[in-house]
């Protein structure tokens, strides 16, 4: 009988300790809602938004989208490592290396440049540039607005031509920044002459 | 030509300076050990030291890093000397060997080395031992001179005792703090301070101990090496709960010897300001203070230990990354300050 | 001192040891003309300025070189007189050692002024004070003035607060870092100038009390600037107040909350909490500009440093090279060389010494290795808190530390970065020598760039985004317009199929119409010739001849016109009824009409065996025979019509599938070869460069390979079967 009592007695408390703070939680949800993107828009955000459809997809939202259905996460050149990795975190899977089958990260960023005294003004490049960044009229000179070229190569091939190059997108003086510092250890195994000298 | 970042000057400080300093201020503490108690803790010392340099040295080998930098720093040989000052006075030697190494290779390297370790070594060590040798670990205590002048050991007795096995009954006795927590059960207050181990000015020569490190520790502060926030909050904490809660001398051991004794200075200057595992803002170092003391009075009174120094502080270790994120300081220029970890969604 | 000034505190700050009688032994000489001065266009913090003179000009001293590009931006002005010798890019003096476009002067030794009237002339006034705030900044604008403190933010910029109300001007006087002394020589030589730029700025802001901010360690220019307050103040509007000395008071913010006790909000300006801060170099320049029609051409630079046997400060012309200085100053070269200009605490090292001094340039330090020694090796933060005490900002550089290493950026900015002044109050005390700074200095440039290009990336994705859209609509335009077409094709043969009888009927009865007309044309055409004829052989109608030749020929070239009508209508009408015939031989139509011709003749062939069995000939066989055949090609013809209506004969049908197949096959085999090469091009690249790539292209390369052989079984097997 006693056994019986506690063992209800247990039962009542857990019940209405389940209540509580399934009560608290349910409120919590309520209250302190995320409103969250929906998940491909934030797998669009971490994409370089190249458009370069290296990946395999017209675009990067196409490639978000697959992914969001469970494509892989390591199809895409221009975002390379650091992409993947914000992709692991997002969707809590393992980082895997770039597919080299996709082609390989740039070391630079590159913008495309028209070398416009040898542009014939056929608008195929227009037609090619995922981002608009080309300007220019059929028949006549074109150029590329820098600013908004994304490097994505797409309108190199279709120049008949081959008046387009892709140039490293230099430092200038307020691009540049300080890199930082070698760890103390580093240091040491690479410069012993320092360690020799006086403290 | 030379192109370093800014600063190009630097003022005359250095971490081994630091640590050294920090060794130098635990001198009284140890002459005062020394004296009343005889060589013990001297010789767990020189034995922790040893052991703490020589594990780091071999670890660090392992671990392909330069030994000259990383052993002139001088904080192995600072937890070497924690350990040896913490461990009791006749403790066999390879207790002490055991906890340095294990405080070194687990609890430092093995988190990667000085700066990374999110417990205090000293402490981890300390607890080892503690947890696996109770025996050991409790019949050790030398009995202080003021007790019985004839019990001390002398250099060679201490010897025998740590690294001969001999029996060190004839020497050892509880600590103040453990007699009391074992006769108060059917005692009364006044009968339990008969007791001879609380003769003398208040409990057999440990009040001395203590006085010695808070001189020290009074050093360290004034060397601006320490800050007061956090041997403060620590005494105030545990004062505050003795008063509140274990003013009943019938039943608790009193504030006087909460203070004095064991190795609550110790604690409250050398081993809770270890910077690496305490917390670092201004309020952040007043609450883990604060929660030491608090946790160190209640072992004291209500757990198995007769002091907790050790168990204080690594518990508090536990917090204090938490209490850090929440007690930042408000930065010129904005009307508060931040608080907590970082939201996800935030980002 | 006519006020009681309340003086407040600034958390941290340090003690570094000061080091400034080096350089205050000597007064202040000038530095004289260089063989080249070097001018770069981007001097200031904004918008570079643009060039406006042409290689090979002659320039005057004060003449305008380059004009200013918008709002945040200033002009520079040529220091002497000479000629422009080249305008490229040039090393400018900058921690990254980078180029900018520079111009560069030759001087030409006569140091000839252009026209350089004082604004006071110009406007023909005798006081500032009846100038228009407005036309004053305008002016300082133009004179190339910007902060001379050490970010060079342009000083005009900074003094249009319209939307703030300003109640306090502090003047910058305190020079806390160590070595520097260049404000200190200035304040105790032309005292009289800072006040008077300062009375300048007090009437352009209109704010009712100026504040000198002066360290304590300078007590000449404390003295200094006492008399002249005592000579130039008459309104008691400014006053002196000495801070104690600590690095770094000279801060704009430290020094705003050491006087006035309030905080600049963060991400804000001064201006916001009702307060302007000028250097008083920048009050010394407005003061030149305002009185005597100089442009900012000059500045006070301290040269010092124990590598330096004569350190002292120069009147220097703006762009001239660094290295004339540190020779003027007796520079000797050292082992591990340094020269590092501004501070120690803030200051960054040269590369080397073909350097200009520009207009933010306030020191040049070049000490030997025992005065600074170059850092430590950093060991492990031991997480001390002793940054943290010395951080005038009350951060917790130690976690800034922690975070800006570990790259975890937004932890570093929920721990407020960007409120690090980079005063290196934190490094200086560090017992572990961690150059805190340049982590914090690499963190925000990592922060900024990707910000940067995490708008450019929201830029290309809304560009990408309205291409589509742009894309779907011209699509979209198509679609409709050939929908369009295409109904009104449909329409037109509705009309056609509801009257193909009309149609049909339509080209005889046109033939018929036209056979009419030809028929009447020529009854008209024999009319008229007999007519004629009559004509010609009566002389009465001699005059009827000529009209009615003419007649004749109209009408024959009618009978002409009408023939060709006919022709076109018989060649229609016979291309409407034989179009059928000239299609496809396996048309349905086609393949009907043999099966008809097929039944027709075995009804023929039947009839005739009925005929011959009825009279019981002995062609009775032979006929059956023919019935027979007959009939077997009836059956065939059906079929054949029937597998036409349903399109291909399923036989045909695999067939023609088979192909496809091979054909869909064999393209993705080139496109796979192509692939291939590519892959292997790449690999081929990598090698040679000795990538390590290597590994995974040859990886990607095999890959490819098995596809291809994948593919090309594919095929084989296709065509086997
Ligand atoms: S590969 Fe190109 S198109 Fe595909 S996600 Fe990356 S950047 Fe966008
Ligand atoms: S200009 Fe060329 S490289 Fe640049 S975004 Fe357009 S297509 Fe790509
Ligand atoms: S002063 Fe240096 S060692 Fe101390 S907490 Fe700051 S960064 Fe770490
Ligand atoms: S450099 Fe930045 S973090 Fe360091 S003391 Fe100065 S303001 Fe604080």
């Amino acid at each position: 009988m006693s056994t019986l009592t506690t063992i209800l007695i247990a039962v009542a408390v857990l019940v209405v300790l389940a209540t509580v703070f399934g009560a608290v939680l349910g409120f919590a949800s309520v209250r302190f809602k995320v409103e969250g993107n929906p998940i491909v828009e934030q797998i669009n955000d971490i994409l370089p938004q190249t458009q370069c459809g290296q990946c395999g997809y017209p675009g990067c939202k196409p490639y978000a989208e697959a992914i969001a259905d469970g494509d892989k996460i390591n199809k895409c050149p221009p975002g390379g490592e650091s992409t993947i990795q914000s992709l692991a975190d997002l969707l809590g899977v393992e980082p895997e290396p770039l597919d080299a089958e996709h082609g390989a990260e740039k070391d630079v960023p590159t913008v495309a440049y028209i070398r416009e005294d040898e542009c014939i003004g056929c608008t195929k490049c227009i037609q090619a540039c995922p981002v608009d960044a080309i300007l220019g009229a059929a028949k006549q000179m074109h150029t590329v607005i820098a600013e908004e070229c994304t490097g994505c190569d797409l309108c190199v091939e279709p120049c008949p031509v081959d008046c387009i190059d892709m140039i490293p997108v230099g430092q200038d003086i307020s691009s540049w920044y300080w890199q930082a510092p070698t760890s103390g250890v580093e240091l040491i195994a690479s410069d012993r002459r320092s360690v020799g000298g006086p403290a | 030509m030379l192109t370093l970042s800014s600063p190009h000057t630097h003022g005359s400080n250095s971490t081994s300076k630091v640590m050294l300093t920090v060794i130098l201020a635990t001198l009284p503490g140890l002459l005062v050990t020394t004296l009343l108690f005889g060589y013990g803790t001297f010789i767990n010392v020189l034995l922790a030291v040893a052991t703490a340099m020589a594990t780091e040295a071999l670890v660090l080998k392992l671990r392909q890093r330069p030994l000259g930098f990383f052993l002139k720093d001088n904080t192995a040989a600072l937890t070497g000397v924690l350990l040896g000052l913490a461990l009791p006075p006749l403790a066999p030697w390879w207790i002490t060997v055991l906890a340095t190494s294990f405080a070194i290779v687990f609890a430092k390297q093995l988190y990667g080395g000085i700066g990374n370790n999110p417990f205090n070594p000293a402490m981890v060590g300390y607890a080892l031992v503690l947890v696996s040798f109770p025996l050991h670990m409790t019949t050790t205590w030398a009995v202080p001179m003021a007790v019985d002048n004839s019990a001390v050991p002398g250099l060679l007795d201490s010897v025998a005792v740590i690294f001969a096995g001999a029996s060190p009954d004839a020497f050892s006795g509880a600590t103040p703090l453990d007699a009391y927590k074992h006769m108060i059960d059917s005692q009364t207050s006044s009968e339990v301070l008969k007791n001879p181990i609380f003769s003398g000015w208040l409990n057999g020569g440990w009040e001395w101990v203590n006085l010695a490190y808070l001189a020290g520790g009074l050093v360290l502060l004034w060397r601006k090496i320490i800050s007061w926030h956090i041997p403060v909050a620590m005494l105030v904490g545990l004062s505050l709960c003795s008063l509140l809660f274990g003013w009943d001398e019938d039943m608790y051991a009193p504030l006087s010897l909460q203070l004095l004794s064991g190795a609550t200075m110790l604690g409250a200057f050398f081993i809770a300001t270890d910077p690496v595992s305490a917390a670092t803002t201004p309020r952040g170092k007043l609450i883990y203070g604060a929660g030491i003391g608090i946790l160190l009075y209640v072992i004291r009174a209500h757990g198995a230990y007769p002091d907790a120094v050790a168990f204080a502080v690594l518990l508090m270790n536990f917090a204090a990354p938490f209490i850090d994120a929440y007690t930042q300081p408000r930065t010129y220029g904005h009307k508060a300050a931040r608080r907590g970890l970082i939201a996800k969604s935030e980002k | 001192m006519t006020h009681k000034i309340h003086l407040y505190d600034f958390h941290g700050g340090i003690h570094p040891p000061e080091n400034k009688h080096q350089s205050t032994q000597r007064s202040i000489r000038n530095a004289g003309l260089p063989a080249q001065l070097i001018l770069p266009l981007h001097q200031h913090i904004g918008a570079a300025a643009l060039a406006e003179v042409q290689v090979g000009e002659r320039v005057l001293k004060g003449q305008r070189l380059a004009h200013a590009d918008g709002k945040i931006s200033v002009p520079l002005h040529a220091p002497t007189s000479g000629t422009i010798s080249a305008i490229e890019e040039r090393p400018v003096p900058h921690a990254s050692g980078l180029t900018e476009l520079c111009i560069v002067l030759t001087p030409d030794g006569e140091d000839q002024w252009g026209e350089h009237p004082s604004l006071l002339q110009q406007l023909k006034v005798s006081d500032f004070s009846d100038i228009e705030p407005k036309q004053l900044v305008d002016f300082i604008s133009d004179m190339g003035i910007a902060g001379m403190g050490g970010a060079g933010f342009p000083t005009a910029a900074k003094l249009q607060t319209r939307q703030y109300p300003i109640h306090t001007l502090i003047l910058n006087g305190a020079e806390c870092e160590p070595y520097i002394t260049a404000d200190d020589m200035l304040m105790r030589e032309r005292a009289s100038e800072v006040v008077m730029g300062a009375q300048i700025l007090q009437h352009i802001l209109g704010s009712q009390r100026c504040l000198i901010g002066i360290e304590d360690n300078k007590p000449e220019a404390i003295e200094a600037l006492k008399t002249a307050l005592a000579e130039h103040n008459q309104q008691h509007l400014m006053d002196l107040v000495v801070v104690p000395t600590k690095y770094p008071s000279g801060g704009e913010k430290q020094l705003i909350q050491l006087l006035t006790g309030e905080e600049v909000p963060a991400g804000g300006i001064p201006a916001q909490i009702g307060v302007v801060c000028q250097n008083v170099g920048t009050a010394s320049a407005i003061y030149r500009a305002v009185y005597q029609g100089e442009p900012l051409i000059s500045r006070i630079t301290t040269v010092t440093g124990d590598a330096c046997a004569e350190p002292g400060n120069w009147d220097t012309l703006i762009g001239t090279p660094v290295s004339h200085l540190l020779q003027l100053s007796g520079y000797q070269p050292q082992a591990r060389e340094r020269v590092i200009m501004g501070g120690p605490m803030m200051g960054f090292a040269l590369p080397h010494t073909d350097l200009p001094v520009v207009k933010t340039s306030n020191c040049l330090l070049a000490p030997t290795e025992q005065e600074l020694p170059p850092n430590d090796i950093a060991m492990a933060c031991i997480r001390c808190g002793m940054c943290a005490e010395a951080c005038p900002a009350e951060l917790l550089p130690q976690q800034l530390y922690w975070f800006s290493k570990a790259e975890e950026f937004n932890k570093a900015e929920q721990h407020n970065l960007f409120d690090c002044i980079e005063c290196g109050a934190c490094s200086y005390v560090c017992p572990s020598h961690i150059p805190l700074v340049q982590y914090y200095r690499f963190a925000k440039g990592a922060i900024r760039e990707e910000r940067a290009a995490q708008a450019k990336s929201e830029r290309a994705k809304e560009r990408f985004e309205s291409r589509l859209a742009r894309q779907e609509r011209e699509q979209a335009e198509k679609e409709a317009k050939r929908k369009a077409r295409a109904e009104a094709a449909a329409k037109a043969k509705q009309a056609a199929a509801e009257q193909p009888p009309a149609a049909a009927a339509d080209t005889p009865s046109e033939l018929d119409k036209l056979n009419k007309k030809l028929d009447a044309a020529k009854a008209a055409v024999a009319k008229t010739q007999e007519k004629l004829d009559a004509a010609r052989a009566d002389d009465s109608q001699a005059e009827k001849v000529p009209a009615l030749e003419a007649a004749l020929e109209k009408t024959q070239a009618k009978i002409k016109d009408i023939a060709k009508d006919i022709a076109a209508a018989k060649k229609a009408a016979a291309s409407t009824t034989g179009a059928a015939d000239k299609g496809d031989p396996n048309s349905p139509e086609r393949l009907q009409r043999k099966w008809e011709t097929a039944q027709t003749r075995l009804a023929t062939a039947q009839q005739r065996l009925a005929d011959a069995q009825e009279q019981g000939l002995d062609t009775v066989a032979a006929l059956q025979a023919g019935v027979d055949k007959q009939q077997q090609r009836v059956i065939e013809a059906k079929a054949a019509y029937e597998a036409s209506l349903k399109g291909t004969s399923p036989a045909a049908a695999t067939e023609a599938a088979a192909t496809v197949d091979q054909d869909a096959l064999k393209k993705k085999i080139l496109a796979q070869q192509d692939r291939l090469a590519k892959a292997q091009e790449r690999l081929q690249m990598a090698e040679a460069d000795g990538l390590d790539t290597v590994p995974a292209l040859s990886k990607a390369v095999s890959k490819q390979q098995d596809k291809l052989t994948q593919l090309q079984q594919q095929l084989q097997q296709a065509e086997g079967a």
